[in-house]
């Protein structure tokens, strides 16, 4: 088996103003090319989780590697390069006055001579299809956009692992599925690790492989499917269950079978009008 | 809220002096403000307009965005030439109406004053006008960039100047937003008493200082995510470009200023 691209161990976290640790004797291993969702009610410590894997904080015991590289003082800046995050709020990530700038940003850090950041700028924009927005202001650009902007600034850059700490959560419903499309077919063509760091089920639903965090410890892990069997437990872990899970857990105290556990409203809607017919 | 603000807006357009690179623009707009201060009469006087109206004319810029660029400052164009009107007191007697005299030296004055006033004010309007704020910057930061030596934080500065631009839009509106809030809440912006209106700027203002260094915070923390150490080893995305252009109208400048020196009495 590989190496694994992002790997914890044992790590231990504590914010200086507070009482209890925000993190405890994590374990965690991400491989290359997977989605992963870290899901948590506020305060379980996925977003300080998703700070440390950036350098942003140290943890005060434990060790994280990221593609090999120890994260320590000195690396950190070797490992930005690896990992790009996408953060909440859509306006205070957005650092140029364009959409371009805000493309460049990034690369004008890493010392990327002018004529190739413009190649990657517009490659970049291409991925999230925003090239036509090159000359925009942000404040013509709508929150979707904006993220999917801050995608591209993050791509241009060529990372291994893309981090969205609760990028989608100011996002209306249309937004936020254009970035987790735009996501996913990242995922898929440039082979790029998602780690997502959110408390959307829904979302978590389209990962590969979710761990549910509570109270800065690692709770549960398993996939979408096993994740969702735990029904009551994760509404008393403060998360919301996904609509379709819902609904076919309801029909099923009604009575009626199901094959399985619906993760999407598509996979349920496809099962229930193909249903009479199989009958 | 943004309509309002028309002083020194860049207004697209295609001309000359858009295309010109944001320093020689920058360098002309310093050597004028010396420059304008060796004319003192009237050939002087008339070199210079003449020469701002050409700017003007090259720049393709509609007369009713100069003027609306003008009258805010207006005012302190009319306070100098009245100023030298009454306070100078020189020449012969023109008028006299009670205790007030008007001298010859008076008119005079105050109109080269004003003048003066008036074309330092066009030639820097032209320069907003026709330049993006984001271009200026840039230009700024190359133009300063030997003080970087004497420790002078020039890339800070013009980082901050960029992104100062860059939230003025989302700061108004939030501002908007606040005052949208506080208005259901029953406060009353847009009528009563000043004392009162005055009043109600402070809950206006503070939820917006509040949320300004929120942002601030949560900027810098995705500004070293991206790769953000100051800048050193940072390169520049966009490049400026000098043309023979811009040789050119700087040395057109230098021509005027020779010709004043010639002429000035």
């Amino acid at each position: 088996m590989k190496e694994p691209l992002v790997f914890l161990s044992n790590v231990s976290f504590q914010y200086d103003s507070q009482e209890r640790p925000a993190l405890n004797g994590i374990n965690l291993e991400v491989h290359e090319g997977e989605w992963l969702a870290i899901v948590g009610h506020n305060g379980s410590g996925k977003s300080t989780l998703a700070r440390l894997l950036n350098g942003l904080h140290y943890p005060k015991e434990g060790t994280i590697a990221i593609s090999g590289i120890q994260l320590t003082e000195e690396t950190v800046w070797d490992v930005r390069r690896q990992i790009g995050m996408v953060f909440q709020n859509p306006d205070n990530q957005f650092v140029g006055t364009t959409v371009q700038d805000d493309v460049a940003f990034g690369l004008e850090n890493n010392g990327i001579p002018a004529d190739v950041m413009a190649e990657r700028v517009v490659d970049a924009l291409n991925k999230v299809n925003m090239a036509s927005f090159l000359d925009q202001e942000p404040h013509h650009l709508s929150g979707g956009q904006k993220q999917r902007v801050a995608i591209a600034g993050v791509i241009a850059l060529r990372p291994a692992i893309i981090i969205l700490d609760e990028a989608t959560s100011m996002l209306d419903p249309r937004g936020r599925e254009e970035v987790i499309d735009t996501m996913m077919k990242l995922q898929d063509q440039e082979k790029i690790t998602v780690i997502s760091i959110t408390h959307d089920l829904e979302e978590a639903a389209k990962a590969d492989r979710i761990i549910v965090m509570n109270k800065g410890e690692i709770y549960r892990e398993g996939t979408p499917e096993e994740i969702f069997q735990m029904d009551e437990e994760l509404v008393e872990l403060g998360l919301d269950i996904p609509f379709p899970v819902k609904i076919s857990k309801q029909l099923r105290e009604k009575g009626i079978n199901l094959s399985r556990h619906y993760l999407t409203e598509e996979e349920l809607v496809a099962e229930l009008w193909t249903s009479h017919s199989k009958m | 809220m943004m309509e309002k603000m028309i002083i020194g807006r860049y207004v697209p357009a295609e001309s000359v002096l858009h295309r010109m690179d944001p320093r020689s623009k920058l360098i002309i707009v310093f050597l004028f403000v010396a420059v304008v201060f060796l004319a003192n009469n009237l050939w002087t006087y008339l070199i210079l307009l003449g020469y701002t109206l050409l700017m003007a004319a090259l720049s393709r810029i509609p007369a009713r965005f100069l003027i609306a660029g003008l009258k805010p400052v207006l005012f302190l164009v009319l306070f100098t030439f009245f100023l030298h009107l009454f306070l100078t007191k020189e020449g012969e007697v023109i008028l006299e109406i009670g205790w007030l005299s008007i001298y010859e030296e008076g008119i005079r004055q105050g109109i080269f004053i004003s003048l003066r006033f008036f074309l330092l004010i066009l030639i820097t309007s032209l320069l907003t006008l026709t330049t993006t704020p984001i271009e200026i910057t840039d230009g700024l930061e190359i133009l300063l960039g030997p003080l970087k030596k004497v420790n002078f934080p020039v890339h800070e500065l013009a980082l901050m100047m960029s992104i100062s631009l860059r939230f003025i839009p989302t700061l108004m509106d939030e501002t908007d937003k606040i005052m949208k809030a506080q208005t259901a809440r029953g406060v009353e912006y847009s009528s009563g008493p000043i004392k009162e209106r005055m009043k109600a700027i402070v809950p206006l203002l503070i939820p917006l200082f509040i949320s300004s260094f929120k942002r601030a915070e949560e900027l810098a923390v995705a500004m070293e995510a991206r790769g953000y150490k100051g800048g050193e080893g940072r390169t520049k995305y966009r490049q400026l470009q000098w043309k023979n252009t811009d040789t050119m109208m700087i040395l057109l400048l230098l021509a005027v200023t020779a010709l004043l020196i010639v002429f000035r009495g």
